[in-house]
């Protein structure tokens, strides 16, 4: 024997999950939501998505060149944010604008705030907001699925400015789930996403807490709150509208900017929810999500702290 | 049969009982030993012999007034060469013992099968017997035995989990001597007045499962629980949940929820030492891991310097990197090949480079899985952060000394943070604290 022995504290195994292979298990679980994007909005959807996450990647590489840092591309999170981005913009959105949002998800939102795991808001959301506040008429330019896109309002915006005397223009429940509605790249098609969903939980990515608290309360609000009277709110419609499902499954489950424990993340589930419903119903925007997972994000480090969980067989901890 | 029962967290680790099906051979007598004198939890044993004395097999070499200890004994006979302080795998220096074997294996005089009238005699033989923990912790026997009189205690569990990866001694222990094991339990529980005895074991291991089933049959008291094959089920505490429901608070024993746990070797070694008045001078050890050549169950002399063991398993096939006495999970690394076997080996495990390399950590992603998979209920994230800052008040809120040390953050942690490891370092953050 030639060489010293290694000497390091147990355990001396580790499991083959790495970060890389976790980014890449959500890329592949947002891809049936991309394909449908596609399908549903043509080669302008596939413009936008690829201009997104190609900055959101010349973003990452540059700012960690710009701070001197060890180049982080390899971990595939800047892919992820760039397909979430994407999929939360008009398939219609110049692409210049585009480009600008992923630049401002990754070097605002994420690097300057320490990279990976340290952002305190979901860099896709906050850019989407960003967006949508400085160039409000662009990221609300919805067109209708198909070759020949004409503009038209997504479903929920439909609920919200016309109610009845629009009813005619109100798609059904299954093309809400298939999709085939104006709306965001991503979150029309409810089936992409859960089946997305589906393989999240096989992997193992993500616990159930947050997406079913997230969508099981903003449900109940509506269908208490969201009719003419008491209990009649169209829950049903509501939950597969807009974006609910990929909110919740993708935006709200993100890592770095959701509680650790189970209690906490019932916790910002159930905040999600009724912030989603008080803002859809009460508010002059028809979609309530992004806004709703925002906020949550800012309260995360507070749930933590509230949330520490009595050890195995001891007394609760002080917070 | 018992459904399987459990406990919340853990970490599916890959089992490779590659020695499961492989007798246990006796290796045979080394031409030199080298015992130290703390092989056991509590005070150090003084030494009772001097260079130059001839000694024989059972003879004890090293003894304490001190309750919670072990003596010590001779596991050849032959010549006391050496008495000087050697570097422990731990850390510390230990006192130890070098015998040069005379090849004779000649048994002590004074040993004959022992007699005991009562529980204080019966003690008092297992505490000269030099018996310990003989799953890993090596915790005196006779302590263990010994609870305070306001405990009471009605419930013996039998740890055949063997949640490890790699190790099967105790399973080759309940193949081969599973009427020793019995019989232990039955000694055990005339004594001490157990009304319930279970005997757990991961469901891995079937033909375990099946053999002591099938003996306990005829015993009301005797059961054997189909454990689910999730680390660290061995680990005391999760084993005690998981077969009673009962949970040990943290800072506590079990004793203090009425029960005691023995590993299946010690209560075999019961049975053993009473039929022989052989003290512990033996152990049963798997020997695997990428660079062995013939992966084995051996029994072995304790104070047989390592190499031999490697050596008598065929040598290494591939150059060491790594060598571990334990599992993988919990094992202690070894820095040098001439290391002894001591009472607490169960296993020795050589690594080559590919399996030794140390992971290069990376950020923490906050994915919670160390979260999901501490058996304890910590959240070892945070405790790392803690660490990372020196914020000790963080340290005692995220009840960093409730840590078990199993290893399951680490092992989950796609980062490849060294989650347990940086908890090792904050509790000796909080003890040097408190010491000033």
């Amino acid at each position: 024997m030639n060489n010293p022995l290694i000497v390091s504290s147990s355990p001396h195994l580790r499991s083959s999950d790495t970060t890389s292979s976790i980014m890449l298990d959500v890329i592949i679980a947002l891809s049936p939501a991309l394909l449908a994007g596609v399908f549903f909005f043509r080669v302008r959807a596939l413009l936008v998505i690829l201009v997104t996450v190609g900055a959101c990647v010349l973003s990452e590489y540059l700012a960690r060149k710009a701070m001197k840092r060890e180049s982080t591309l390899a971990d595939l999170s800047a892919v992820v944010t760039g397909v979430l981005l994407a999929l939360n913009f008009p398939a219609t959105l110049p692409l210049w604008m585009a480009a600008i949002g992923g630049a401002v998800a990754i070097v605002i939102v994420k690097q300057l705030f320490g990279g990976l795991g340290q952002n305190f808001v979901n860099p896709a959301l906050a850019a989407r907001v960003i967006l949508l506040v400085s160039w409000p008429v662009q990221m609300t330019q919805w067109i209708t699925p198909g070759p020949d896109a004409v503009s038209s309002a997504t479903p929920l915006a439909v609920i919200r400015n016309g109610k009845e005397s629009v009813e005619g223009s109100l798609p059904g429940l299954l093309q809400l789930f298939s999709g085939n509605v104006a709306g965001c790249i991503g979150e029309t098609s409810v089936i992409a996403v859960l089946l997305g969903a589906g393989y999240l939980f096989y992997k193992r990515i993500i616990t159930p807490e947050i997406p079913l608290a997230f969508i099981g309360t903003a449900a109940l609000f509506i269908w208490v709150f969201g009719g003419e009277s008491l209990f009649a709110g169209n829950f049903i419609y509501h939950t597969l509208s807009g974006g609910l499902m990929l909110g919740a499954f993708f935006m709200a489950t993100d890592y770095a900017t959701s509680p650790v424990t189970s209690k906490g993340k019932i916790l910002m589930g159930i905040g999600c929810g009724l912030l989603t419903g008080v803002i859809r119903l009460y508010t002059n925007y028809p979609e309530g999500v992004s806004f709703a997972i925002l906020l949550m994000n800012i309260v995360t480090p507070l749930i933590d702290r509230y949330t520490i969980p009595k050890s195995f067989g001891g007394e609760k901890a002080s917070a | 049969m018992f459904p399987r029962k459990g406990f919340k967290g853990g970490a599916a680790v890959p089992h490779r009982k590659n020695t499961a099906e492989i007798e246990t051979v006796s290796m045979g007598i080394p031409q030199k030993v080298a015992i130290p004198m703390s092989q056991h939890i509590g005070a150090p044993c003084e030494t009772v012999v001097k260079k130059g004395d001839f000694v024989k097999v059972g003879q004890i070499i090293g003894d304490s007034s001190a309750f919670v200890s072990s003596p010590v004994h001779a596991s050849v006979s032959g010549t006391v060469v050496e008495i000087s302080p050697r570097l422990f795998a731990g850390g510390s220096q230990v006192l130890t013992v070098e015998i040069e074997s005379d090849g004779k294996q000649e048994i002590y005089e004074d040993i004959k099968p022992p007699k005991y009238a009562n529980q204080k005699e019966f003690l008092e033989m297992i505490r000269k017997s030099g018996l310990v923990g003989l799953g890993g912790a090596g915790f005196p026997a006779h302590v263990k035995l010994s609870p305070p009189p306001d405990k009471k205690i009605d419930t013996l569990i039998i740890n055949g989990a063997e949640c490890e990866p790699y190790i099967t001694s105790d399973y080759r222990e309940i193949l081969e001597n599973s009427w020793n094991i019995l019989c232990g339990i039955e000694i055990l529980m005339e004594l001490m007045s157990f009304k319930d005895v279970w005997i757990g074991i991961e469901d891995n291991k079937p033909e375990a499962i099946r053999i002591l089933s099938e003996m306990a049959d005829n015993h009301d008291n005797i059961n054997v629980v189909n454990l689910k094959s999730r680390y660290p089920q061995g680990a005391e505490k999760m084993l005690i949940y998981a077969v009673t429901g009962r949970k040990v608070p943290p800072g506590k024993l079990p004793a203090d929820v009425g029960v005691i746990v023995m590993n299946v070797n010690s209560v075999s070694f019961i049975a053993e030492h009473i039929k022989t008045g052989i003290p512990l001078v033996k152990k049963k050890v798997t020997v695997d891991g990428s660079a062995v050549k013939n992966p084995s169950n051996v029994e072995v002399l304790i104070g047989t310097p390592l190499e031999e063991v490697f050596n008598y398993c065929g040598g290494f096939k591939s150059e060491p990197a790594k060598i571990l006495m334990g599992g993988p999970m919990m094992g202690i690394a070894q820095y040098s090949l001439q290391n002894s076997v001591v009472k607490q080996t169960n296993a020795l495990l050589a690594f080559d480079e590919s399996e030794a390399t140390l992971p290069k950590e990376s950020v923490c992603i906050r994915c919670g899985k160390c979260v999901e998979a501490c058996p304890m209920n910590l959240i070892p994230l945070s405790i790392n952060q803690g660490v990372s800052n020196q914020n000790l008040e963080s340290l005692k809120k995220y009840h960093i000394n409730d840590c078990i040390e199993c290893g399951c953050c680490s092992y989950v942690c796609p980062a490849k943070r060294y989650l347990v490891q940086s908890m090792r370092l904050g509790k000796t953050m909080l003890r040097n604290a408190a010491g000033k």
